[in-house]
């Protein structure tokens, strides 16, 4: 069974689902999906295990070889990338029952179980495969259940943020499916493997610049970096609590790995850095994204829209590692990429837990929260420190190798502008730890109860991952480090 | 653009040419598929809804240059994208030298299905398949749980007489409607049995069983069309069809094959593939 692993990490979730239908009742859909993400989270370890011992992992679909047949492809980046988001979705999951007993009307917990089943398995699915089109089906099966997840929200509004998300989600994947299109036009083949040996013959046509062009444009749509990023912070907001803490830490990932996996290993090193000023371009717009992002951040009175704009800003950082084109850039990236996902899901899960008691993410409602709900609102603190990058939280590594990458380029102002946009992160964390624990709690809202065990015990399992990761950094760094390095075809 | 009817007529004219685009390519079953939801769901869909709505646009707030130039640079770097193309129909492109190959000459021995394209979609490339068919579950779900708001019983009696003072007016087509139907159908399951050997398939009978039961409601009425079609039993439904096709992989995942591999179905590989064929 160990040489199906490959193809059990994606369709145990994906078959789980419609089988979700028949189940009907709502807390054993919750039991079963809990198994499910947890059993996928056991299948991306040993899977880690496999690739970090025995190399890369190919799987042929329908015993199809390649490019006949769809190919999974699982190396040491996507083997990183399986565990973090199956990681963060078996978590999630945990406090999911109660927390939407609140937010989504009873008769839709068990759909709402389906599309985040469908919604792990899409991106699953587009992290495990080695095939473009593949990946494209997958991102819709994602994006598609995302929308969905996003529009179940309590506000309104989400119906609207949701609509935004779709459209502009469509024209991102609209732009990908052309690019793909070209490319396959130009090779006759949809292997990412072989498209990286063909692909060089035509490096010069116009038509393989032109796939390059929208395929970029199409999958920063999907990232929200900073010109793109409209349809983020609404639909972070309006979307219950869950699936923001579930998207926000996994979502964006998934594009962010789409970004590196098309430009390293399909279109090439030399080509992706030379056809168009890419690394400039990106040094720039993620500059600006970490600023522009960051100061809203701080004029925000919802702290759900002011994590959602702090995650654009934390998409600047690893779009900036990304443009440095060297080793310890892409692994400062990467490493963002898997600490970022712990403090978010830490964050939006704390949140959850505050909207569960109080109704609102409000900030002028987190008065006085600081006595009322002491574990709750230490956690959001811990994460926000991790925000800024306090040393023994894992804000503090990644930000480390970033400046490290950065100086080892001698891009000083480059390293200086970050430190100051971690200055705008304690600003804006400071306001939500100033409400909390220095103003007196609004006489209107009374006596509030600390947060159940059902969400602290998974609110603090992340923070404790935040700590623990922040101080014993072996697994990530070493994990950052070979698949960076594999990436750049350093070492095998 | 403000008369909204005009705009669902050009959409579906837009989507019957596109259909025609496809048949000169070739590509019978997209062409299929385009016409039945582009031209046929979709015009009806729109149609039925501008009758709840309203035929005209409200005037708009700001003026569109932005997304005009955004929408003219794309048009321009596909243009520009086109210029070192292979030229349409040369048999030295990429395309037709790599992966086509094999896919044309030995799928008759590897799958025995003399149409081609059914082999690509539902072994070579089986997969991508049964992608496609969780996304229209995932499409489906979604609509499930944004729609599906608890009925009140004093909507549904209103509904009814307005349904039925309509219905009255449309006598003819009623009964034109009601000798259609069956027709509908019977080519519904025309194409989804001859999908192994011509054009066609599960996707495009879908679309037209589809039509035949949107028809079916907008003419007698949902709740008429409730009583027909039971909303449970059409969840099941869904979910049991998803679950077939994974079935089949893990089965053959089972038998010691890798997954979707219909090979190890039966003794004979050929026969393995069109059992694993017609039960997806």
């Amino acid at each position: 069974m160990l040489a199906h692993l490959p193809i059990l990490q994606v369709i145990v979730p994906l078959l789980a689902a419609p089988f979700c239908l028949i189940l009907r009742r709502a807390l054993l859909v919750w039991l079963f999906a809990l198994i499910v993400s947890g059993s996928a989270f056991l299948i991306s370890i040993t899977l880690l295990q496999q690739v970090l011992a025995s190399g890369t992992i190919s799987y042929d679909l329908g015993g199809w070889s390649p490019p006949w047949g769809i190919e999974y492809r699982i190396d040491k980046l996507s083997a990183y990338l399986l565990l973090i988001i199956s990681a963060i979705s078996t978590v999630v999951l945990l406090a999911a029952r109660i927390s939407i007993q609140k937010e989504i009307p009873a008769d839709r917990h068990t759909l709402f179980y389906i599309l985040y089943l469908l919604s792990l398995a899409g991106m699953l699915g587009i992290i495990a495969t080695g095939d473009i089109f593949n990946v494209f089906v997958f991102l819709e099966i994602s994006s598609l259940s995302a929308y969905s997840l996003i529009a179940l929200g309590k506000d309104r509004r989400a119906l609207w943020a949701s609509y935004q998300y779709l459209i502009m989600g469509t024209i991102g994947a609209t732009f990908i499916l052309i690019s793909i299109g070209l490319m396959y036009q130009m090779t006759g083949t949809l292997n990412m493997e072989d498209l990286s040996r063909r692909l060089p013959e035509v490096a010069q046509t116009r038509t393989l610049f032109a796939a390059f062009a929208f395929f970029i444009v199409g999958v920063c749509l999907k990232l929200a970096m900073f010109p793109l990023h409209l349809w983020l912070p609404n639909a972070y907001s309006y979307a219950p609590s869950i699936v923001t803490a579930f998207l926000a830490a996994t979502a964006t990932k998934v594009a962010i790995y789409l970004l590196i996996r098309f430009t390293f290993s399909v279109f090439g090193i030399s080509f992706s850095f030379t056809a168009l000023p890419l690394q400039t371009i990106f040094l720039l717009l993620g500059l600006l994204g970490i600023f522009v992002a960051s100061t809203a951040a701080i004029y925000q009175e919802n702290v759900k829209h002011l994590f959602a704009y702090s995650s654009i800003a934390q998409i600047g950082y690893m779009i900036v590692g990304y443009s440095i084109g060297t080793t310890t850039g892409l692994m400062a990236t990467l490493l963002h990429l898997f600490n970022h996902a712990l403090m978010k899901s830490a964050l939006f899960l704390a949140l959850g837990a505050v909207i569960y008691r109080i109704g609102s993410a409000q900030l002028s409602a987190f008065q006085g929260l600081g006595r009322q709900m002491p574990f709750t609102m230490a956690a959001i603190v811990v994460g926000g420190l991790s925000l800024i990058g306090v040393p023994l939280t894992v804000g503090f590594v990644s930000k480390w190798y970033l400046i490290l990458a950065t100086i080892e380029n001698g891009w000083w102002p480059v390293a200086v502008l970050i430190l100051l946009g971690s200055l705008l992160a304690i600003v804006y964390v400071w306001r939500i730890v100033e409400t909390a624990y220095f103003k007196e709690p609004a006489a209107s809202i009374g006596q509030v109860k600390e947060a159940p065990l059902a969400f602290l015990v998974p609110v603090w399992v992340l923070v404790a991952a935040n700590i623990y990761f922040g101080i014993d950094t072996r697994l990530s760094i070493q994990v950052a480090q070979a698949a960076s390095q594999s990436l750049f075809g350093v070492a095998p | 653009m403000k008369d909204l009817f005009a705009v669902v007529m050009l959409s579906g004219i837009y989507s019957l040419l596109t259909a025609s685009f496809f048949v000169a390519m070739d590509a019978v079953d997209v062409a299929f598929t385009e016409a039945s939801v582009g031209a046929g769901i979709f015009t009806l869909l729109m149609l039925t809804t501008i009758t709840m709505t309203g035929r005209y646009e409200r005037a708009a707030r700001h003026k569109p240059t932005l997304a005009l130039a955004v929408v003219l640079a794309t048009g321009g770097l596909l243009i520009y994208g086109t210029l070192d193309m292979p030229y349409f129909g040369d048999p030295q492109a990429a395309a037709h030298l790599h992966v086509a190959p094999r896919y044309i000459h030995d799928s008759m021995q590897e799958i025995g299905v003399p149409n081609i394209v059914t082999s690509v979609l539902a072994s070579y490339r089986a997969f991508d398949t049964l992608g496609e068919v969780v996304v229209i579950f995932t499409a489906g779900i979604g609509v499930l749980a944004l729609l599906s708001v608890a009925r009140r019983p004093e909507d549904d009696a209103e509904i009814n007489s307005v349904n039925d003072s309509m219905h009255e007016q449309h006598l003819i087509l009623r009964i034109v409607t009601k000798i259609l139907i069956p027709f509908i159908l019977l080519f519904a399951l025309y194409v989804q049995f001859h999908g192994d050997f011509g054009p066609g398939g599960g996707f495009q009978a879908g679309m037209i069983f589809t039509a035949a039961i949107i028809l079916y409601a907008m003419l007698f009425g949902l709740s008429t069309a409730r009583r027909v079609i039971s909303q449970p039993l059409i969840r099941l439904l869904t979910a049991i069809g998803v679950l077939i096709f994974g079935g089949v992989g893990v089965v053959s995942l089972l038998n010691g094959g890798n997954f979707l591999d219909y090979n190890v179905l039966s003794d004979d590989p050929v026969a393995g593939q069109h059992l694993g064929i017609l039960l997806i």
